[in-house]
């Protein structure tokens, strides 16, 4: 029958892989020989790309709104730090898995409060559990360093076999191919089924549940995911570059991540790669020029950008990438729009 | 059982204070379904102005404390007229980024003219020390705290119930739509009751240099505790608020005296338990907005 | 015959307001069933007891015999009480094929494979394409649905209903705000639904239910006023009272 694979077709399209995606990641790579100086800084950006992909899916997908998101990195990053610091697990790969899954549970376990209420509560309930675990790990200076953080740490090479240099190569490759991979998987979640209902769900929650999808349920679930994603982060920030401190945890981290989230568009998986590079040239530039005040600048462009609304920068923004992609590929081939954020 | 008493006495101050920097986030909240972020801001506003008059100009305190109020609604009423009301139709999401940007920026504007260090206000001889009351240390601050916010709550509660811009302001939170159906004008309540708000908070601002501290940091340290204030108390009526703040303030005293290792997460712990229990807040309402 | 859906005491207050008083409805398997009143009756709220959105203060709701008061809204529908929606709540961003694809994967128990991309499973597409071909949307299921015309959302609003296999459908004004010329789709929609799926309408349109009801509830200020046949109800003085009444307002 023709509608049948009619309707397979159109619904596989969606996940069917984008020359400018393609483009992308190649670029993406090739950037380790085009700047061999710059390791550390595209490492930073790799990290942040990450942790901001771990937003998007519970912002960008199922519209939940979080002040607090570095809750789940900052477990990461000190799990990612102990296991190193004490040899508990000294193969870094499998150190960072686990420290992901450390803050997955507590993603899990958090997510219980999260999914209740409006957003209001759950702003708040974000934040508070984001200060929560700042406090603990004052509180338990024993254990976390305190306010000088995890000192000594020292990472042993990947595998046994890539060891981890001065100048951040092996860092950077390394951050590479965990992004590249989590970043596969989440594509095939968000165009999955599950991913389906999720923008069902953002869209209109009680709509979603008179179709039949478990809102709560499925709410849990990517919050359990992102967490993970933003414990792998901060595992990656500790392990390259062997520090681990209590501002992992803080709100400005959280808000900044807001924002670069927002650079890049939310809603289309590149938002957090794309808003991670912006950000980090932003920050570049302000910071030479009043380096203090770094957090005024932040502050404005949010401001601005809501002003402006968001859609609308992006429009502007797309505008001559996608007139380059149509003239290559053809009228049909597909462009980079993020999605609306309609609530 | 005297300690029992001056914790109590501590924390009804603490939580009047908060009631009047967070009563104006209730009823925006309430009012417009506006997420205001940046309401810490006004009461770091009214805070710098009273010191600066203070402490510069050698004003009186007492005198410097309505200017406090009156500067921090003017710095309202401006950026509700030109910024604000953009962003009423707006997502949470756009409010939430728009707010925390303003608070930002208030942050480092404040940092860089003020210094990043905490301030203090001259307070008047009269103001310092404490007295005994039948063995109960009262410290004469706090009284005023006290004073001066519960006649505030007073006069909050009788110009909601008893005024025709009380009457009004009910009848626009209840339902917005319908009150502008009924030929309120909402925008023009909201407007004057947002100036209100950040008024109290400038107030609340000034007061609370003595006792929470203030530096350019202030918005940010204090959000997590107006959304407490007003996710836990709702923001149906200020009953709830006020409520809400006397728990928090005593919970947060009682917790830094009996348990200081634990200070924080007393209150982070009565949070949790409540939102289990209660979703909507302790006095919230039940449909969720 | 058996019953398949019924209310038994159903009280709902807001506030002090009554909204439904003491509200017992027998549905019968396989009945096209109406339930009418003028504005302000409760209609709504009724819906909303039904599926779940919200809970009773007193009173029990069967499905098939089961008590589902206590259920959440989604487990309704996997149960086989589904609905439509009176104002257009369908989903602007997501193309008709998304939109039926989500029901079926969610009834088919596959809503939460994360691991499969959408359409590699041949039980959905074919159930989509079942779906879609038989409300008319094969044309336009790859259009995002805020762009398709009026009266193809409201068929789309159906079918979706549809797609969750119903054995009973609540249909919430299903041809309100639908211009003239499309009206006939839909009421053609509404009449070709299977025998053995059990419908409750909920309308204002006299001609639509009168035309399509073999039994009629008529609700006044949250309360039962009559029940009976179409024709019974037709002649009721206390039903003609409620209804001129409301026609003088007008």
């Amino acid at each position: 029958m023709t509608a049948v694979s009619d309707v397979s077709s159109h619904a596989i399209a969606r996940a069917r892989w984008r020359p400018a995606e393609i483009a992308f990641w190649v670029l993406a790579a090739s950037c380790a020989f085009l700047f061999p100086s710059r390791y550390l800084i595209m490492t930073d950006i790799l990290r942040l790309a990450l942790f901001t992909l771990s937003l998007d899916l519970i912002l960008g997908y199922a519209g939940i709104v979080s002040l607090g998101h570095a809750a789940f990195f900052g477990v990461g990053a000190y799990s990612a730090g102990l296991l190193a610091l004490h040899g508990i697990i000294n193969e870094p790969v499998i150190a960072l898995v686990v420290a992901g899954l450390v803050a997955m549970v507590l993603g899990f376990l958090t997510s219980f409060l999260v999914i209740r209420g409006v957003d209001l509560t759950r702003l708040m309930v974000t934040l508070g559990i984001a200060l929560l675990l700042e406090a603990l790990a004052e509180r338990f200076s024993n254990i976390t360093g305190g306010t000088d953080g995890l000192q000594g740490i020292e990472m042993q090479p990947i595998l046994g076999l890539f060891a981890f240099d001065m100048f951040g190569k092996t860092g950077f490759f390394y951050s590479l191919i965990v992004l590249f991979l989590l970043f596969l998987l989440a594509r095939r979640i968000v165009n999955s089924p599950f991913g389906l209902s999720l923008r069902a769900i953002k869209n209109n929650p009680l709509r979603a549940s008179a179709i039949g999808v478990p809102v709560n349920r499925r709410l849990i679930a990517i919050y359990t995911v992102a967490a993970f994603y933003a414990g792998i982060a901060g595992a990656l920030f500790t392990q390259t570059t062997a520090l681990a401190s209590l501002d992992v945890f803080s709100f400005e981290r959280s808000a900044d991540l807001m924002l670069v989230l927002v650079i890049g568009g939310t809603g289309y998986l590149y938002g957090g790669l794309i808003g991670a590079v912006v950000f980090k040239m932003l920050q570049e530039l302000f910071q030479t020029i009043t380096p203090q005040y770094w957090l005024f600048w932040i502050g404005l462009v949010l401001v601005v950008m809501v002003l402006i609304g968001r859609e609308r920068i992006h429009r502007w923004v797309l505008w001559g990438p996608n007139l380059i992609i149509r003239q290559v590929f053809g009228r049909k081939a597909g462009v980079a729009v993020p999605e609306s954020d309609a609530p | 059982m005297t300690t029992l008493f001056t914790i109590l006495f501590d924390g009804v101050a603490y939580g009047m204070l908060l009631f009047v920097l967070a009563c104006g986030l209730a009823v925006t909240l309430g009012l417009m379904n506006f997420v205001n972020l940046a309401h810490g801001a006004f009461a770091m506003a009214g805070g710098y102005i009273c010191a600066v008059l203070v402490n510069n100009q050698g004003w009186p305190f007492f005198s410097a404390l309505p200017l406090a109020f009156v500067s921090a609604a003017a710095i309202g009423v401006a950026l509700e007229r030109t910024l604000y009301r953009h962003l009423y139709t707006r997502s949470h999401l756009d409010q939430v980024l728009f707010t925390i940007g303003l608070t930002f920026m208030s942050v480092a504007a404040v940092d860089y003219i003020m210094g990043s260090s905490r301030i203090f206000i001259k307070l008047p001889a009269a103001l310092e020390g404490q007295f005994d009351f039948f063995g109960v240390g009262i410290g004469r601050y706090r009284l005023m705290i006290i004073v001066i916010c519960g006649l505030l709550t007073v006069a909050l509660q009788l110009i909601l119930a008893k005024t025709r811009f009380g009457s009004r302001l009910r009848a626009a939170v209840d339902d917005p739509r319908a009150a502008s159906g009924l030929g309120i004008n909402v925008p023009q309540v909201f407007a004057f009751t947002f100036a209100f708000g950040c008024g109290l908070a400038g107030l609340g601002g000034a007061l609370s240099a003595e006792i929470l501290g203030l530096d350019p940091y202030f918005p940010l340290k204090f959000m997590i505790y107006f959304l407490i204030v007003v996710t836990v108390g709702g923001s149906s009526s200020i009953t709830g608020p006020f409520l809400a703040s006397l728990l928090l303030g005593i919970g947060d005293v009682a917790g830094k005296y009996y348990v200081p290792k634990m200070g924080p997460f007393v209150i982070y712990t009565i949070m949790i338990v409540i939102l289990i229990w209660r979703p909507n807040g302790l006095f919230g309402r039940a449909a969720a907005r | 015959m058996t019953i398949a859906l019924e209310t038994r005491g159903l009280e709902k207050s807001f506030g002090g307001l009554r909204v439904t008083r003491d509200l017992s409805l027998k549905v019968e398997q396989g009945a096209r069933h109406a339930l009418i009143g003028p504005n302000g009756a409760g209609k709504t709220t009724v819906i909303n007891l039904l599926t779940g959105v919200l809970k009773p203060n007193a009173g029990q709701i069967l499905l098939e015999g089961n008590d589902i008061t206590n259920l959440a809204v989604h487990k309704r529908v996997l149960r086989g009480l589904s609905r439509t929606f009176q104002i257009n709540q369908l989903y602007a961003d997501l193309t008709p094929l998304e939109t039926i694809g989500l029901a079926v994967s969610e009834r088919l128990g596959r809503g939460g494979d994360w691991w499969r991309r959408m359409g590699t499973r041949n039980d959905v597409n074919e159930e989509i394409a079942e779906t879609l071909g038989r409300f008319h949307l094969l044309d336009v299921m790859n259009e995002p649905t805020a762009t398709l015309p009026y009266g193809k959302q409201r068929l789309l609003e159906i079918a979706v209903a549809i797609a969750t296999k119903p054995r009973v459908l609540l249909l919430d004004e299903p041809a309100a705000g639908v211009p003239e010329s499309e009206r006939h789709d839909i009421l053609a929609a509404v009449a070709a639904l299977p025998r053995d799926v059990t419908v409750l309408l909920i309308e204002h349109d006299m001609d639509l239910v009168f035309s399509f009801a073999d039994r009629i509830s008529v609700l006044v200020n949250g309360a039962m006023l009559v029940e009976g046949p179409p024709d019974e109800v037709a002649r009721d003085p206390q039903v003609k009272a409620v209804y001129l009444g409301e026609a003088a307002d007008v």
